[in-house]
């Protein structure tokens, strides 16, 4: 890593970025904070889903409802999309174009309406199995977990696409060098928090 | 889908209080003229712009404070009256309904509950946190100065919502914890349940934004040489109840929303049937709530050991010993919310286990209070209205403590589980500990906010009534709950219970003098302004930063950020002579813009709300693109910051450090004189 | 090959790294449960074991959070977030599972 020591989590620009290396310090650390207040909204969720994980009701079980492919391939384009958000910021360190770092936003974005699209699709086919969020407590759990979840993706794709747009009207400002930094700490967060889902979720209810 | 539905929601004639209760048509006519004459007055006055470019859109941490504070304040008065009516009822209803119905009785304990902790406690705290905190560590402001003003935005969205329910609708009955399943739509589907949940998530929201702007602010904008253990007990505390605050939200943002969802789309988080679970609900709450009764606490601590310290003339007692403890307070704060729910069913073996961390709680307390006496000990105590504040508070928080201690036995605790007793034990922590901290804080700081000082006569009156009145509103309820008496009782059938309701009832009319002292205090303190300024900006002798700067403190704050090499670092400068001294070279100061996003958010989000409780669909779609589209746009302004020149700084500091010459010092027996222009004599080390 | 170059490639390698690891502890429990035909039990540790190997993963290769770092502010507060979600999350199971047991 960068000789002079690592200022915040995530991406280090590293001191050639001059004032936004210096203002990321407490700028990135506050997001970071941020981010630990949502890990324990989630953690709050997570519990509470895994005391409902029984409370079914009589009515349909992850088996019945959960889609193995439909998980599996939601799961790689998360996945995926981070490590191209991380080109993005290396892109964004390292001095390369500003085209190159909003091609690699722009991929995110797609991977990521990938994974909407696919998660829309299962609530839908689990509302066509009778698992609506109202027939059971384990099934109103694992609903808001996983829109919690979809939310928070949801506007980080609203936040990439006013980003592509600030990259390409605006340049790569220290402002947003700034705001990319902190989207790419919230877009990892939410694969991590993903690990979470698909493992405790899905692959649970399906074992 | 009729189209009155489509615009209106459920709001309906049946929603104004005339058509159901005198006393709500009162209340409700009370908001409304408030309203009109505050916003007349204003009018009439012609300051709308002064107000929006001067303070509502100012993000100045300073005055964000301040306005934190006179929210705080009025709300202040709503519930104590609430509580006074609450009082009278229980005097008066021994075998006879009194004067309030059932259905009017609860939703004023709701939300007097409610007011008390969202919109009085908590807004209380977190101005004068704002205002007094960046000063103490040589900052200019916090770090996140729009925000700021956005958290500010959103907790008085959430207070204007209590005032609305006041004249639409009605509130929830189910108490400020609002446990399920009462508070589902099975057994309350008006719109009570739902104004409880949407201003409780304004204020949560706020409020976990503010947790994260001082944490970092403390973290990161202390000045040059101030070293974690350099740093004020004041700061200490605010960083260990900002902690807190980040942690202890989300939960409480989460059971709300699990209500709601339970509320708005039939799901089955706490409801009796399909697998719900009602205990979680009281679990995820009380992760909240015990953290909160924390947050409400720490700051007061930090209050009472700057005043104390500074009113006994002596350097706090135990420095490292406090923050410690502080520091195992917070920690702590999160092993012990079982203690509230002792009663719900799980076996002796966890109640045993958070019964012993709520006793290990009280230990670190214990230690403060011996530190504060330890601090007056030998000193040369100086019986001002904030230090008085202080003595009510170490002896009857004490007692408060005390009794808390004894519910944390599960043994004891189903006894008196939810009796008067509890209510004695928790307002006895809250109104001594909490609420006088505040108040005191009030009139610490005040000088510096603006100027002058508070009047001294009335706020000793204020004091007195205050003590005297919480002890004959509250000391009865210890033996009423022990008597017997459950909590929340709108009627009881004991004769024994009244001779003690009505001594609590003549308490809750001394506190109604207390707020009167209180008023009449500003009223005479702004009358006698001239005489009661102290420009120089030092009034107390001071230990800390804020007193280095001039009153009212500069919108920069400092001049030239300090260095500091130890603790107590204005009282050091003093000691060594070195105070008050121009600076060889002054700098261009860069400040942020106003911003209009707080009051924008503010707004959005208590249209939203409102539109949520109402079910008026389209406001709530229109406002929350209002705040996307506000935020977004906020990211698009590339022009943010102002800059103060060198010479303009410059000119001001001369000009102050002109008067500082031209005053002379006074000691401390004229520290409440008009001739205390803010000058200290400083004793010769 | 210049410093700036060799720190390119440096975090470059971080995120394939990251990738790669992170595909094949993902890989794993769902071809368990998908296709490895092992009891409920098995597939639960390998779930859970993965996915609390994963995590640090991210942690480490996307979010470069090591022991090494210089400034102490941030490690103290992953660790004191975990904490606060330790006591959270497992009083809360401990709790509602003892009532659970108590009302059957």
């Amino acid at each position: 890593m960068s000789a002079t020591g690592l200022r915040h989590p995530g991406l280090n620009l590293g001191p050639a970025h001059g004032d936004a290396h210096e203002a990321a310090e407490e700028i990135v650390f506050g997001f970071w904070v941020f981010l630990m207040s949502d890990l324990v909204l989630f953690s709050a969720i997570f519990a509470t889903f895994a005391t409902m994980v029984d409370a079914t009701a009589g009515g349909p079980d992850g088996h019945t409802l959960f889609d193995f492919k439909s998980a599996a391939i939601e799961t790689g384009a998360l996945l995926l999309s981070s490590f191209t958000f991380g080109m993005a910021s290396v892109s964004m360190k390292h001095g390369r174009e500003t085209r190159s770092v909003a091609l690699w936003l722009g991929v995110t974005l797609l991977l990521a309406f990938v994974f909407l699209g696919l998660e829309i699709n299962d609530f839908l086919s689990m509302l066509a199995k009778g698992g609506s969020p109202e027939r059971s407590g384990f099934l109103s759990a694992v609903w808001l977990l996983v829109a919690t979840h979809g939310t928070h993706v949801t506007f980080g794709c609203l936040w990439i696409v006013v980003m592509l747009i600030q990259v390409l009207k605006l340049g790569l400002t220290s402002d947003v060098k700034l705001r990319l930094l902190r989207l790419a700490l919230f877009w990892h967060f939410l694969d991590i928090v993903w690990v979470g889902i698909f493992s405790f979720v899905y692959l649970r209810g399906l074992a | 889908m009729s189209w009155w539905f489509l615009i209106f929601g459920k709001l309906s004639y049946g929603a104004f209080p005339f058509t159901y209760s005198i006393i709500a048509t009162m209340a409700a006519g009370m908001v409304v003229l408030g309203f009109i004459a505050t916003v007349g007055l204003i009018t009439v006055m012609g300051k709308w712009t002064y107000l929006w470019t001067e303070w509502f859109t100012s993000v100045d941490h300073k005055k964000i404070g301040i306005m934190y504070v006179i929210i705080a304040m009025v709300m202040l008065l709503r519930a104590v009256i609430e509580a006074n009516m609450m009082r009278l009822q229980q005097s008066m209803s021994y075998d006879s309904p009194g004067y309030l119905p059932p259905d009017h009785f609860s939703q004023l304990f709701t939300t007097h509950g409610t007011i008390m902790v969202f919109f009085m406690g908590m807004p209380f705290l977190i101005g004068i946190i704002n205002f007094a905190m960046p000063l103490q560590i040589g900052a200019r402001d916090v770090s996140f100065p729009v925000m700021n003003s956005v958290s500010l935005g959103m907790t008085f969205g959430g207070a204007a919502l209590m005032m609305a329910s006041l004249c639409l609708g009605k509130f929830s009955t189910g108490g400020w914890s609002g446990y399920p399943p009462y508070t589902e739509a099975t057994f309350q589907p008006g719109v009570g349940p739902d104004y409880w949940i949407w201003a409780l998530t304004l204020s949560g929201i706020s409020t976990t934004m503010t947790g994260i702007n001082f944490a970092v602010t403390i973290y990161k904008k202390r000045c040059p040489g101030m070293t974690l253990f350099r740093m004020p007990l004041f700061t200490w505390t605010a960083l260990c109840t900002s902690i807190l605050m980040i942690f202890a939200m989300p939960p409480l943002t989460v059971v709300t929303t699990m209500l709601a969802l339970d509320r708005y789309l039939g799901m089955h988080f706490f409801t009796n049937a399909a697998g719900g679970d009602m205990m979680n609900f009281v679990n995820l709450f009380w992760l909240f709530g015990h953290p909160e009764v924390y947050i409400l606490i720490l700051p007061a601590f930090g209050v009472y050991s700057e005043v104390v310290a500074n009113f006994s003339g002596k350097k706090l007692y135990g420095y490292k010993s406090l923050v410690l403890a502080t520091m195992c307070i917070a920690v702590l704060s999160f092993t012990v919310w079982l203690h509230h729910f002792f009663t719900m069913g799980q076996s002796g073996m966890v109640n045993a286990f958070y019964g012993v961390s709520t006793m290990l709680i009280g230990i670190p307390t214990g230690v403060k209070i011996f530190d504060w006496i330890l601090t007056m000990f030998q000193g040369r105590v100086r019986l001002q209205t904030p230090m008085l504040y202080a003595i009510a508070f170490i002896v009857l928080f004490t007692i408060g403590g005390t009794s808390g201690i004894i519910l944390a036995n599960p043994g004891i605790d189903y006894q008196v589980h939810n009796s008067l007793f509890l209510v004695a034990h928790f307002h006895n922590v809250l109104i001594p500990g909490t609420l006088f901290g505040m108040l005191a804080a009030y009139h610490y700081w005040f000088p510096k906010a603006f100027g002058f000082r508070l009047d001294e006569r009335w706020g000793r009156l204020a004091v007195a009534c205050w003590t005297v009145g919480f002890m004959m509103a509250f000391f009865p309820l210890y033996a009423l709950g022990l008597l017997g008496m459950p909590r929340r009782e709108v009627e009881y059938f004991n004769p024994a219970y009244q001779p003690w309701t009505i001594i609590a009832e003549l308490g809750a009319l001394v506190i109604m003098a207390g707020i009167g002292c209180l008023f009449i205090q500003i009223v005479v303190s702004i009358r006698r302004r001239a005489q009661n300024s102290v420009p120089v900006g030092d009034p107390w002798n001071g230990r800390t930063l804020e007193w280095s700067v001039r009153a009212p403190a500069p919108e920069y704050n400092f001049a030239v950020i300090p260095t500091v090499d130890s603790v107590d670092a204005w009282h050091a400068r003093k000691e060594r002579g070195e105070a008050y001294r121009v600076e060889p070279q002054y700098f261009d100061i860069l400040l942020p813009k106003n911003s209009a996003l707080g009051p924008v958010i503010g707004v959005g989000g208590a249209a939203a709300a409102f539109g949520l409780v109402w079910h008026i669909w389209w406001l709530v779609i229109v406002a929350m693109l209002v705040i996307i589209g506000a935020v977004i746009a906020r990211g698009f302004v590339t022009d943010s910051e102002r800059v103060i020149p060198a010479e303009e700084v410059r000119r001001q500091e001369v000009a102050w450090l002109g008067t500082v010459r031209r005053t002379p010092p006074v000691p401390r027996d004229k520290e409440t004189a008009e001739s205390n222009e803010g000058l200290a004599e400083v004793q010769a080390a | 090959m210049s410093s700036a170059d060799q720190e390119y490639r440096a975090d470059l390698r971080s995120y394939v790294i990251g990738l790669v690891v992170a595909v094949i502890l993902t890989a794993i429990p769902f071809y368990a449960v998908g296709f490895g035909g092992y009891g409920v039990r098995t597939d639960f540790y390998i779930i859970g074991l993965c996915a609390l190997v994963q995590i640090p993963m991210h942690f480490r290769f996307f979010l470069h959070i090591d022991l090494s770092r210089s400034k102490r502010d941030d490690l103290q507060l992953i660790l004191f977030s975990f904490l606060i979600v330790v006591l959270m999350v497992g009083g809360t199971l401990w709790i509602l599972g003892s009532e659970k047991m108590r009302m059957m």
